[in-house]
């Protein structure tokens, strides 16, 4: 469905990915883990053509999206979550949801049911429906973050790091909605830190070195592995 | 159906209620006071507009009074030089006073408009690659390359300015009318867009850019149509001054106006519609009535503003809106307050 085929960026001098290659088929969860500065973000970041590549290219479901800018990558049916919350904080939820689904506007029932289903995903955010997302905790501003980019009824969800700064009660249940999420139908590429967590999730992983793919496999396999337990798994 | 004969009807009884008030007004209010009048509308119009880039859009741009002068020019210059001839060459045209008047009115509003407009698209192009202080300094200086162009054309009368356009607004009611019918158009725009998806992008935009582009928001048309659409009603407003108070000259046009335009939107809270107008009333009525105090006037003037940025750092209305239920709210809050022991 998605893939990246010797993919590299530079950020002036440094080279931030070099010759990456990631694959993502239908209907999986993988996750790219990786420790800090190991070039996630700019992974996610240069599929959706936030950053130019300097070589490599990029497919979506067969066609070519090397540097297509994010807002036209939504219409073919990638919705991303930046790293960061991002939310809209002087708008109320309702508001940041209306603006997730802006690529169906004008289908108010369409909308109207995503809406409810997100609240049925996250009952917290149905309760501040009109709050002002700014004021939400952080952890519900995590949520309305995944729930704002269901509403575009993506094909394929980039997530960075959805369970940045979030308590571990909290980091449970983001994962578990991934989890339903997916089973949904929706194909997830997963940016993690917290690799004991995305490689229980997902199906198939790549860890990622400075800049470079160091081992891809099974998430199964991987959370077996001792080199990655030592190196990404602590203890 | 129903729909779109509900919106006729709103809008024909919002002409008519503006009909009844132009008579009253004209009518009751001695001169002065009635030109400050239309003053305050044309101020209005430039910060309502502004707003839409500035405040709601969230791209600082300061140089505002290029696009009133680019309306003012264009049009008054359709009136003065081109209509003339126009009309010796189709004789169609030479129609009687009230019909002659208002089509060469109309046209210059629409020439002028556009040529704000045009203006706009050539300022907002930078917004895309700037933000902040930068566009700021882009703006402000494009605006003075558009007054120094005018400057330098003659046919407009350089320096000296361009007098004797007639005035087609009118100088009564008729002009209360369509200066005041053109504010409530900017409003109207204004409020329509901010309750529709489509506005939501505009102020997603101003809220981060990125997270809008993830959106699918195509964050480039939404800064160049708000360019547009704003600066095109800043050159309408120059159009109504133009044949409101019959001759312009550059230095009405400078960076001191620019400033005042900027000064409104931030007084009034940026992105708040009905706080821009009312700062646009408060900024150009204010210095008119404190004439009395002469020489201490600006003083007065400029420290009242300080104390008001100094008590309200977000602007008289923050991000919010004058809404009846806010009044409500408010009242009802101080009432319950008082009772309290
Ligand atoms: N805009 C930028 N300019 C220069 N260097 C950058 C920029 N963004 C990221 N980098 C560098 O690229 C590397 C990878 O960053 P990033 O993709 O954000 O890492 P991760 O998400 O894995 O923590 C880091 O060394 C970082 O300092
Ligand atoms: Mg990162």
């Amino acid at each position: 469905m998605l893939a990246l085929r010797s993919v590299s960026v530079r950020y002036g001098a440094i080279e931030a990915l070099s010759q990456v290659d990631l694959e993502v088929n239908q209907g999986e969860i993988v996750t790219l883990i990786g420790a800090n500065g190991a070039g996630k973000s700019t992974t996610i970041r240069a599929i959706c053509g936030q950053v130019p590549t300097s070589s490599g290219s990029i497919h979506f479901e067969g066609r070519e999206i090397t540097r297509t800018p994010a807002h036209r990558l939504v219409h073919a049916g990638i919705a991303q979550s930046p790293e960061g919350r991002r939310i809209f904080a002087n708008m109320t939820v309702r508001e940041n949801l209306e603006l997730g689904a802006f690529i169906h506007h004008g289908k108010h029932e369409q909308i109207r049911q995503d809406i409810d289903r997100v609240f049925q995903l996250f009952p917290r955010l149905s309760e501040r429906v009109n709050q002002s997302a700014g004021t939400l905790s952080g952890g519900e501003q995590q949520m309305l973050a995944m729930g704002r980019s269901l509403m575009a009824r993506p094909k394929l969800l980039l997530r960075d790091e959805p369970s940045l700064g979030l308590a571990p009660f909290l980091v449970q249940q983001i994962f578990q909605i991934i989890r339903e999420i997916n089973k949904e139908g929706v194909t997830i590429l997963l940016v993690e830190q917290n690799a004991y967590q995305a490689l229980r999730v997902a199906h198939r992983a790549y860890v990622l070195g400075t800049g470079s793919i160091v081992v891809s496999d099974t998430a199964e396999r991987l959370l077996a592995n001792e080199q990655v337990q030592a190196a990404y798994l602590g203890e | 159906m129903r729909w779109l004969a509900l919106r006729t009807l709103t809008v024909l009884g919002c002409l008519a209620a503006l009909a009844v008030v132009s008579k009253l007004l004209s009518a009751n209010l001695d001169t002065y006071v009635f030109l400050v009048v239309i003053q305050c509308g044309v101020a209005m119009t430039l910060a309502a507009s502004l707003n839409l880039i500035n405040g709601i859009t969230g791209q600082f741009s300061i140089g505002h009074a290029g696009f009133y002068a680019a309306g003012a020019y264009v049009g008054a210059a359709w009136t003065v030089l081109w209509q003339p001839i126009v009309v010796r060459h189709v004789p169609l045209l030479q129609l009687g006073a009230p019909v002659g008047d208002t089509l060469t009115l109309l046209i210059a509003i629409v020439v002028g408009a556009a040529a704000a407009a045009v203006a706009g698209v050539v300022v907002g192009l930078p917004s895309l690659r700037l933000r902040g202080d930068y566009l700021a300094i882009v703006t402000l200086g494009f605006g003075e390359v558009i007054r120094v162009v005018i400057l330098n054309i003659d046919a407009v009368g350089g320096a000296r300015g361009l007098t004797g356009i007639p005035t087609l607004v009118g100088s009564g009611d008729l002009a209360f009318f369509w200066v005041f019918g053109l504010v409530l158009a900017v409003v109207a725009l204004s409020r329509n867009l901010m309750r529709t998806t489509r506005g939501l992008t505009w102020l997603a935009v101003r809220e981060d850019e990125i997270a809008a582009d993830a959106m699918g928001v195509d964050t480039t048309r939404v800064k160049v149509s708000a360019f547009v659409v704003g600066s095109a009603f800043a050159g309408v407003a120059g159009v109504m001054y133009a044949h409101y108070f019959t001759s312009i000259s550059p230095d009405v046009f400078g960076m001191d106006m620019s400033i005042i335009i900027t000064t409104m939107v931030v007084l009034g809270g940026t992105g708040s519609v009905s706080g821009s107008l009312l700062a646009a009333i408060v900024l150009t009525a204010l210095p008119e009535f404190l004439r009395f105090m002469q020489d201490y006037r600006m003083v007065i003037f400029s420290t009242m503003l300080v104390v008001v940025m100094l008590t309200r750092p977000q602007g008289m209305f923050g991000h919010g809106e004058i809404s009846f239920a806010k009044l409500k709210q408010l009242f009802g809050r101080r009432a319950a307050g008082g009772a309290k022991p």
